[in-house]
């Protein structure tokens, strides 16, 4: 951090748009699969044809209680759906049907872990339901631009965080946050690609120790963590550039370029759209009884926080690699299958799923392990660790081999003759055939260069191909070499 | 002379054999296809639909198969949405629009066995109250050509009233149906807002509309009411509530009746010939045994401006897709996406849309919202206190349709204050939601006018009921333009 920037605080509070995975879209039956051919998921409501009504999805309510719960937030007995008005080739009817005044889940909160290790509470101001717009076209289309209505009319949750935030790192960690939670409640599939999961951030500086909030520029539809972080720094490096040359933060729209690393105005605050709210005259009030609100309250998952909780108490792992290790459902359930298939090694598990299995899932960008090295696999061969059939260098090999061929670890370790020597003669043999070649250090060692210690641990193990049981050939070693 | 008979009749002699529905509809379209130089009721005719499905109609009656209104013909409103028909909503905007699916009411309608002649005029997307402000011309009143049939829903009044058509589906947003119906002479009846689908009905103010119809008397407005209301998964105001048997209960005796006379409707711009009529009419029921008295509705004078905030906001949205991007009007060559808006538009639509877009646009912008939107809504629940507390005391509400007769073709186009004022019995109902008709109760000077009875939520059985008692004593509702007749 510059000297400049440090007399600064930066403000920041993120919208987050994240696509809940129904199998319908939130006013019409029409699919929400992502991929299908421009129009082909839209029907005559998506369209916006002319007497259509909108009927609203029950399953994007529940999700949107589930979300709700899940962050302590209070539930709205009854909510109110309006319609935000503009025009946009993408957006069929002329309005988009969201929630203004009374949104479904009002003042939640959640919990995110900063770089020294301590937690910081984030306020969620509201969550609300509404339709997401189609999207247009320009590619391939010679000039004209063209509009896909597949998307519209995909419920989404819009989720506004307060302006708790005070740097890149924190929005990221709080947008991660978000991200692990959505995804344990499975109300969306998280994937950023496909814009399943995007955000705005509102960004703002203020000298330190002011109160009073400074004027904020609003970064549309960012879709990466990395991005978030990017552009978040490069806003609060312009403001501040801005502000000290003598200039002043206006109130506007900014798109974020990652190509050239920089945001960029789209509209000020004097171009900016009167949306005309009102509320929706085809949809009643939304009201939740308390009977809904427990069924969604019993069926939540444990969740991650809660979940990290219990591996450190459960498993005595560190807060990081609780942390770590619950960041997915899939993967602290994959560590956990681990874990219960070798009892009294939780810690073993923890370092092979976050070490050897994360390093080879990433090295083939895949998410999981469950395919290509099933838990009861992995398992399989930490428990020869274990039961000390090889050693963990050994196992590394093993490993390789079994991400390789898909073998189980036993078949690997007959098939290549890995297992560990632990006959203590067949050492003992071993270590007299090292001591008989190697004279010269033999005797340096016995004047008392005590370093060569490691040189004859290396050529025993070089002999056996790595197979001698450590533990044992170091005390064998200390017994035989002082002659 | 088969287009004497009442819908009712019609009904019955075709599953007596009396004629088959192939005699009907070819005698109602040869009458539609006469009347149309001087009327122009209708935008569009489908004879040769009409046909196949009256021939197909006899074969079910043949067969012993079919409902209630099997070979009946009947014809919509245009801004019902019928599956491969043009429905143009009286605009330019739509003038080429052919609806890819049914509305909830015209497949209702279909499924009880009617045969659909055509698609009938009206103000264009039901903004008007005299029928001139339709893309397709202005309907003419059948009891003189030189006089409005009233609106929006002129089309479908004037074609039942020249009894081109039995009956006639028509929406009711300020009175589009009840107003045209006074002014030409016919019954038609707003039910209860949820009661009908608004499914496939091209919405002008979500909140207000409601799909009715349109017929010469009570009993038929029961018959056709029957089949066309009911819950329907596809809107989400539809009131989820069994339907009665509307034509069951319509012989019901009025005796202990009790009628409230709306004060606020013996106004000062009540026409004094037509105050004489609603005093005959009410002099009726009370000889049915129906006790009288007088009731007041405070806030009800407030319903005009109350519905001239709140009905163009909705308006102003609801209108906001037609933008010639997926269907409708496209202007020719747009530059930009701007220039495709502006113009689409700009051609599209009339001046009464626009102005009603441009004023809903005004009531819902930041800083005038409060002002005028919330204001208007919270006047609106006033006045639906206003009716709560009256239905406390009576069981119907009876007043005047409208303040007159129809006026004359250009009379108020001038001065849309004026055609507004034209509503402002009929508003009342559509702002608290409750069921409401008209039924003809006597002339000034050779024009028909109308009393309007209005009942608690769905009391559609208790106010038709009503009507149908009175239609009984009286004969307004039998006579027929002699040019029609």
């Amino acid at each position: 951090m510059s000297g400049a920037e440090s007399s600064w605080e930066t403000v920041i509070g993120l919208e987050i748009h994240a696509q809940l995975a129904t199998r319908s879209k939130i006013f019409s039956g029409a699919s929400t699969a992502y991929g299908a051919p421009p129009n082909a998921q839209a029907s005559l409501i998506d369209l916006g044809f002319p007497g259509v009504l909108p009927v609203l999805n029950g399953e994007a309510v529940r999700m949107a209680v589930r979300f709700g719960l899940a962050v302590g937030a209070r539930i709205a007995r009854q909510s109110v759906f309006a319609r935000k008005n503009y025009f946009y080739p993408d957006l069929p009817k002329g309005y988009q049907i969201s929630q203004y005044e009374l949104p479904i889940v009002a003042q939640g909160a959640l919990e995110i872990v900063l770089d020294d290790g301590r937690r910081k509470r984030i306020g969620i101001t509201r969550a609300h339901l509404e339709e997401d717009a189609g999207k247009s076209l320009h590619e391939g289309l010679g000039g004209l631009t063209g509009v896909d209505l597949n998307r519209a009319g995909t419920p989404l949750i819009e989720i506004v965080s307060e302006p708790d935030l005070r740097c890149a790192k924190e929005a990221v960690a709080y947008m991660k946050k978000v991200h692990t939670l959505v995804r344990y409640l499975e109300i969306c599939d998280g994937n950023m690609q496909e814009g399943s999961f995007r955000c705005d951030a509102n960004v703002s500086v203020r000298p330190k120790g002011s109160e009073k909030l400074g004027t904020r520029a609003e970064i549309k539809n960012i879709n990466s963590f990395r991005f978030v972080e990017k552009a978040i720094q490069y806003e609060i490096g312009r403001q501040i550039e801005l502000i000290e040359s003598g200039g002043k933060v206006v109130q506007e729209t900014r798109l974020y370029d990652p190509d050239k690393d920089e945001t960029r105005s789209m509209r000020t605050k004097e171009e900016a759209n009167d949306y005309r709210y009102f509320p929706d005259p085809d949809l009643l009030p939304l009201v939740l009884g308390e009977e809904l609100i427990e069924r969604v309250r019993k069926d939540l998952p444990e969740l991650p926080d809660e979940k990290a909780a219990r591996f450190s108490s459960q498993y005595g792992l560190s807060a990081y690699d609780a942390g770590v290790l619950t960041a997915s459902r899939d993967l602290a359930d994959y560590y956990e299958e681990v874990a219960r298939a070798v009892p009294g090694e939780p810690k073993l598990a923890a370092n092979w799923v976050m070490g050897e299995l994360a390093a080879a899932l990433n090295k083939e960008n895949l998410e999981s392990g469950s395919g290509k090295m099933p838990a009861a696999r992995l398992a399989g061969l930490l428990a020869r660790i274990a039961d000390q059939t090889i050693s963990g260098k050994i196992a590394k090999e093993v490993f390789e081999a079994m991400w390789a061929d898909g073998q189980s670890a036993d078949a690997i370790i007959e098939s290549k003759g890995l297992k560990q020597i632990t006959d203590s003669g067949a050492i003992e043999r071993a270590i007299e055939e090292v001591m008989a070649k190697n004279p010269a250090q033999l005797a340096d060692y016995r004047a008392g260069k005590d370093k060569l210690f490691g040189f004859f641990v290396g050529q025993v193990m070089k002999a056996t191909q790595g197979k001698a049981n450590p533990t044992q050939l170091n005390e064998l070693l200390k017994k035989k070499l002082p002659g | 002379m088969i287009h004497r008979n009442s819908l009712t009749q019609l009904a019955a002699g075709l599953r007596a054999g009396k004629f088959s529905s192939v005699e009907l509809v070819r005698a109602y379209l040869a009458r539609i296809e006469a009347s149309q130089p001087a009327l122009n009721a209708f935008i569009s005719v489908t004879g040769a639909q009409a046909l196949e499905a009256a021939h197909a109609a006899d074969r079910d009656i043949a067969a012993g198969r079919g409902g209630a209104l099997t070979g009946v013909p009947i014809a919509h409103k245009d801004l019902f949405c019928t599956a491969g028909v043009r429905t143009t909503c009286g605009s330019r905007m739509l003038d080429s629009f052919v609806s890819p699916y049914d509305a909830t009411v015209v497949a209702k309608l279909k499924a009880a066995g009617a045969v659909t002649l055509g698609k009938l005029n009206m103000d264009e997307f039901a903004m008007g109250s005299s029928n001139e402000t339709s893309y397709f011309g202005p309907v003419r009143n059948p009891w003189n050509p030189e006089f409005v049939p009233g609106g929006s829903s002129g089309g479908s009044a004037a074609a039942v009233a020249a009894r081109l058509v039995p009956a006639a589906t028509a929406t009711d947003t300020g009175g589009s149906i009840r107003q045209p119906a006074a002014l030409c002479g016919i019954t038609g009846i707003k039910p209860t807002y949820g009661r009908v689908s608004r499914y496939g009905m091209i919405a002008f103010a979500s909140s207000l509309d409601q799909g009715g119809v349109l017929t010469t008397s009570a009993q038929d407005a029961a018959l056709m009411l029957r089949e066309m209301a009911g819950f329907d998964p596809k809107d989400s105001t539809s009131v989820d509530a069994p339907v009665p048997d509307y034509v069951a209960e319509l012989e019901a005796p009025l005796a202990g009746l009790k009628v409230g006379l709306i004060k606020e409707f013996l106004d000062e711009g009540l026409d004094r010939e037509n105050e004489r009529r609603i005093r005959d009419a009410v002099a009726v029921l009370e000889r049915l045994g129906a006790s009288l008295c007088e009731v007041s509705l405070p806030n009800l004078p407030r319903s005009v401006p109350v519905y001239y905030v709140v009905a163009p906001a909705e308006c102003s949205s609801n209108l906001a897709r037609y933008d010639g991007v997926r269907f409708g009007h496209r202007c020719k060559d747009p530059r930009d996406l701007q220039d495709l808006y502006r113009r689409s538009r700009g051609e599209g639509f009339g001046a009464e849309v626009k102005r009603r877009i441009m004023t809903g646009t005004y009531v819902l912008s930041a800083g005038y919202y409060d002002a005028y939107y919330l204001k208007a809504q919270r006047v609106r629940q006033l006045i639906a206190a206003d009716f709560k507390h009256a239905f406390g005391e009576v069981d119907v509400l009876v007043g005047p349709t409208s303040p007159t007769a129809a006026f004359r073709v250009g009379a108020k186009t001038a001065d849309p204050i004026t055609m507004y004022l034209n509503d402002i019995y009929t508003i009342g109902a559509n702002l608290a939601g409750l069921p409401a008709l008209s039924v003809p109760c006597g002339f000034v000077e050779g024009l028909p006018v109308g009393l309007q009875i209005v009942g608690p939520h769905f009391a559609e059985a208790r106010i038709l009921n009503v009507a149908h008692r009175y239609q009984l004593e009286t004969d307004w509702h039998l006579k027929a333009p002699e040019r029609f007749s």
